[in-house]
This record gives C-alpha cells, structure tokens and sequence, in this order.
C-alpha cells in the first residue's frame, strides 16, 4: 500500500529583490506519512519547517515558490490540483492548527460559526445535524458546558481553551491528516501537558495522521513515532524516535540533544558553535560543516547525499558508516571519513566556548 | 555558603481593579501574597511558576518599579523603603534586569554602544572616552566583538541581543541581576550559549541572579535553590537539585510531570492536572492550588497551609505535610 503522504524532493525557494535573491527555505526535502502516525518536524527557527508545512497545503506566501519536487496525498500529486480543488482538500483532508490561536481565531465571530464552517462547507451538515456536530466536537476537546460556551466569542476564553477549539475546528472536516506547527509554544507547562495528552487521544479515536513540527525535543519524545531534523532547508536525519534519542547518526541531532538542559543534572551543556546559517547565502558542501565539531576536507566541497542506514532511517552526513556500503550513486567508498572521525559522541568541554 | 545579598520578607502587593467594569465593588488582584526568599551573594534562585502566578510582579518590585503592598525588601543589609535620592540610586545601579524578549527590550534606534553606556551615563559621572572604553570590555565579556559597538540592534540575531541585554545589566557592576524568562524566547542551540554565558558571568564576577522561568530543566541547571510560585504564593522552594529528586508539593510534582521527557523512555510520574489556573481576583479559600490538586482533602478548601520545614532547607505549604495528617 502506498503511503499516505509522499513528499519527494519539495523545493521551495523565496524570491526577493525580482528574483536577484533566492532563499531555498525548503530544498530537496522527501519524506513519507502513514495513516495513523505521528510524525515530528524539528529543527530551529529559519530551518524551513514551517514553510515545509505551507507547501503541503499550498498555503505560501507571494514571495515564494514550489520550485521542484511532489507532494502525492493517496497518490493524487497535490502540486497539480487547481486551487479550487486545493480548497475542498484544505480542511477536508489536510488540516492545520498554527501556533498562535488568538490569531488563527477570528474575534468577530461566534466559536460556533468557526467550529461548523468547516463542517458545513466539506460535511455538508445544516441545521440541527451542525449544531450537533459542533457540540460533539467541542466536547471531544474538553470544553465545558459546549452548548453555552460555542456562543461566546473567541476572547471570552483562556489561551488553553483557544488552542483546544483550533484543535476542533482542525478536526471538524474529518481530516486524515493534522498538521500541527507549534502548537503548544504559547500554553504553560501544565496546560501544554493536557493538550498534548488531548492530542493523542483525538487520534487514537479517530486514526487521523500527524505532522508535528517543533522545536522542542521534549515535544518528539512524547508524542511521535518517527522524527524528521531539519537543517538549513533540509532534512538532516530522519528516523524512529527511539533512534533519534539513543543513536543520533548526525552530528547535528547529536549537538541538539546534548545542549539541552537536563532536569536534576548539572553538568556543563553542549554549545553549538556560531549561528544557524543565512539560507540565501549557505556555505558550500554540507550546509553544517562550519558548525560541525566532526567536519572533514570532504565536508567543506561535497554536499553528502542522503545515506540510508539499517532501521529504516536517512542522514545527511560523510559520516554515516552504513552509508558507504548502500551509498546510492556509487559513492561507495570513502575510506577518509572512517580514518578522521573520532568515535562516540561530539566531545563537549574541548567544543565549550572559553 | 556567602553573606546574605537580598532578604524578601512577607512581600505582598494587591493591585486595584475598578468597581464599574466588573460589577459590584472594588476589588484586589492579590498578585504577590506574602512571599519571603533571600539570595546570597553570588547565587542564583530560580521562581518557576505558570503565567499568572506573580513571578513578574515579584521581579518589579525588586526592581524598585512597583512599590510593595507590605513586606520589606532588604538589600546589603539596608531596607529598600527606607532608601531615598542617592541610595536609591545606589540601589538601582546595584540591581539591573534582562527581559524575555530581546526584539523589544533594546531600542532600534540607539547605537550598541550607547544602549549598553547608557546606564552608566545615568549613574556614574564618566568621561565619553571611560564610558567607550568600558563598553568595550563588557562587549568582550559577553562574548561580542569590540567594534560592534557602532553597530545598531537590528544587526544582530537574538542570541546576541540577549548578550547585549546582559552586557547593558552588568554595565554598572550590578550585584543582582533579574533575568525574567531570559532564555524562552530563543532556540535550542542558542539557549545554551545564553545559559552558559550566565554561568561564566556568575563565577567570574560573582554577580547574584534571580532567574523566572517556566522552564523547571534550565532553572535546575543555573540555580542553586529553586522557589515554585502558584496563584501569588511560594508553595515550595528548595535546593534545585534535591527538588528535582523529591518535590514534595503536588503543583511542583504536576510541574515535574508536565515538563516534557528527555528521551522516549523516560519514566513520568503522570500527573495531569485538570482545569486552569484561578484568577487571582478570586482565588480559592483555603489552599489555593486544592480545585486542582488530585491529592485534596476537606481541609484543604477551608485552612490555608502555611510554608514549612520538611528537611533543612526544603520548606512547603500543603496540608500533607504539616504533621496533622500524615
């Protein structure tokens, strides 16, 4: 059966200045959905997560463009669909909860005729069948009292309520997938808890697929089955959340994982050196290597290809050991690597800023 | 451990909400309510605590921005309310602050240099060349080049206008610096250089922190004792990492719960707490947190628990621990 979702090679740039600068947000970025998956997008800011997700639903700004790549949901390539056929999939079939919800809510109007539209547009449903619907929805994310509550408006609820009503109109067309940018950055802890717990139920109810894009790994630990790392417009890695934690192939993830604070440890963290790069200007070869405590000759001229290793997983590094084995293109060997990669884990006091 | 630097005492501050607007009579928001906590020289207290809970008020009135309801405030030994012209100069030079939001807390129109010399304009008679040359130095201290001083905030990315803010608090060789949720609003990556550079800063210079955040793992790691605040009250506070090994209070073992793991297996204590915080107009009777707390008694809807000693160094406020029920 094929995947749900299949993004090959998604690239989109954006075009500044009539086109004399080209920022490639999202460059050469594939991977897969299955129904009923969680599915993590992490990386930082300026990484391309969130432009990913707008080219999924075609969502884009002016500015940019999808350049190159398909994006097929349930084989149907979605870069060829009108928009008008885009909008019956928007909401239907694809959903989104963004990471703001006083802004993805309209002031002006009622929670009930933001819950029902979706319903009523895609469902078809009119009348008592609606009100019904937007009450059972509204229940499912744990509004009290539904009936009175959908009258209000948007600013006569806490933040955590706001977020728990974009998560109802996210599922108020039934979608098969949920893509979640950020959705809990603004909740505190306790209530960021309950949502996510919230989230995992709605799903086990109704299989829906999701796509969570964050940047917090805390996040992935808890809630995904397979982790995407985003770096400079491309995915870096790409495997099984349990994978990501304990056999982290890029050094990349690794650096991410080990300049975490950890609750009751104090030991000194990991410092990632410089700053993410400017996408408009990467450097040549692996977009990383400047930052990389591991980076080698090659690493500096060659981009590295997408490795696969065992378990399923990819990694865009010289580094990959299985890599060279599979290394698609024949690009086979690479005896350099072997020889001038220090083994285990990116050293952390000798890579410590002074 | 070092001389005492700040003791808060019994501090409290009620805010005044208008009768008309929300029916009925004039009512108080009890934003601090009576918290007591004191910073040594050269440590760092953490206040955790989710929006609402008073850490922001706290850390203005510390700051001297917001005059206390009651309580006092004393700092090297002298109390705030009785400092007038000089010493409360004095005073304010002592005490410096860095905010969340680095976009908004430095002026785009200043130069770097003249935002990080301006306290130092405003507090100590300079020379322009003592004052150049000491930003300088401070930009080095935190990290930055010399010659970014001509540069203006907008050249620079959020990591490092947070060391700018920091460069600007440390400008009048302050001995406290309140950090209110310096590091939330920025990546991973940087975060770590942030909470490092505050690391470096305080064993070099010896400078004391009180550092809000909600994030308990970054508080754990810069603090040595660690204050949890729930609806303008302390409910627990002890050492940072014997807090984390036995939180006592259920809100601090909620917060626990609800802090995300580090890997997939971690083992969670699942606390999920129902509901919202209260508004502080209106609090609960009796304990503040007992609507919420999955442990509460008869009791505790009717007597407040006051905050006590479990182990030296470790006090709580909740009716499991007072003797009586346990």
């Amino acid at each position: 059966m094929p995947p749900l979702l299949r993004v090959t090679d998604l690239r989109t740039h954006y075009f500044g200045f009539r086109g004399s600068r080209v920022v490639k947000a999202v460059d050469g970025v594939s991977f897969t959905l299955e129904a009923g998956e969680t599915f993590g997008l992490v990386g930082e800011s300026g990484c391309g997560k969130t432009t990913t997700c707008h080219s999924l639903v075609r969502l884009l700004s002016s500015g940019a463009r999808i350049v190159g790549g398909r994006i097929e949901l349930d084989g149907e390539d979605l870069l060829t669909k009108s928009p008008a056929e885009m909008t019956a999939i928007r909401g239907r079939r694809i959903a989104t909860i963004l990471q703001d919800p006083m802004a993805s809510l309209d002031p002006l109007f009622s929670i009930y005729s933001q819950v029902a539209e979706p319903a009523y547009y895609h469902l078809g449903l009119r009348g008592r069948a609606l009100r019904q619907r937007v009450k059972e929805l509204l229940g499912s994310v744990r509004i009290p009292s539904p009936e009175s509550r959908m009258r209000e408006l948007p600013h006569q609820m806490s933040g955590g309520m706001r977020q728990r009503i974009v998560g109802a109109i996210a599922q108020a067309g039934g979608p098969q997938i949920i893509i979640a940018d950020e959705p809990t950055t603004n909740l505190d802890v306790t209530i960021q808890l309950q949502y996510l717990n919230l989230l995992k139920e709605l799903q086990r109810a109704s299989g829906v697929a999701l796509v969570f894009v964050t940047h917090n790994l805390g996040i992935v630990a808890k809630m995904c089955d397979r982790v995407a790392v985003m770096y400079a417009g491309k995915i870096v890695e790409l495997q099984s959340v349990r994978g990501l934690f304990y056999d982290p192939r890029h050094p990349y993830t690794r650096a991410l994982l080990d300049s975490i604070p950890k609750l009751g440890v104090r030991e000194p963290l990991y410092i990632i050196p410089g700053q993410p790069p400017d996408l408009s200007a990467l450097p040549d070869g692996c977009s990383f290597h400047p930052r990389c405590a591991r980076a080698m000759d090659r690493c500096r001229v060659e981009e590295p290809p997408e490795y696969r290793f065992d378990g399923g997983g990819t990694a865009r590094c010289w580094l990959t050991d299985e890599g060279r084995a599979s290394a698609p293109g024949g690009r086979a060997a690479a005896p350099e690597g072997r020889a001038a990669a220090p083994e285990g884990r990116v050293s952390a006091p000798g890579a410590r800023r002074g | 451990m070092g001389e005492r630097l700040l003791e808060v005492r019994n501090l409290t501050k009620h805010f005044p909400v208008g009768g008309s607007l929300f029916g009925g009579g004039r009512g108080w928001v009890k934003a601090v309510d009576g918290i007591s906590f004191a910073i040594d020289r050269g440590e760092a207290l953490g206040l955790v605590g989710e929006s609402g809970c008073g850490k922001t008020t706290t850390s203005k009135l510390i700051l001297a921005a917001e005059p206390p309801t009651a309580g006092t405030i004393e700092f090297e030994g002298r109390s705030l309310a009785d400092l007038r012209g000089e010493a409360l100069a004095d005073y304010r030079r002592k005490v410096q602050v860095v905010f969340q939001d680095p976009f908004s807390s430095l002026s785009p129109r200043m130069r770097v240099g003249d935002i990080i010399g301006e306290p130092m304009k405003a507090h100590a008679r300079m020379s322009r060349q003592a004052v150049q040359s000491r930003v300088r130095e401070l930009l080095e201290l935190v990290g930055l080049r010399p010659d970014m001083a001509r540069l203006f905030p907008h050249e620079f990315s959020g990591g490092q206008r947070q060391r700018l803010a920091i460069a600007r608090a440390l400008s009048t060789n302050a001995r406290l610096i309140v950090l209110d949720e310096p590091v939330s609003a920025l990546d991973v990556s940087i975060r770590a250089h942030i909470i490092s550079l505050l690391e470096e800063l305080q064993s070099r210079l010896a400078v004391s922190y009180l550092f809000i955040a909600h994030d308990l793992a970054a508080v754990s790691h810069l603090c040595h004792q660690t204050a949890v605040m729930y609806l303008g009250k302390i409910v627990e506070t002890a050492e940072s990492l014997e807090l984390c090994a036995t939180p006592l209070h259920p809100y601090t073992k909620a917060l626990f719960a609800a802090s995300l793991p580090s890997h997939p297996d971690e083992p969670r204590e699942e606390i999920v707490l129902t509901g919202e915080v209260p508004s502080a107009l209106n609090p609960p009777r009796g304990c503040h947190f007992h609507p919420r707390c999955p442990f509460a008694m008869p009791r505790c809807s009717q007597e407040e628990p006051a905050l006590i000693q479990r182990s030296p160094g470790h006090r709580v406020a909740c009716h499991l621990y007072d003797g009586t029920s346990a």
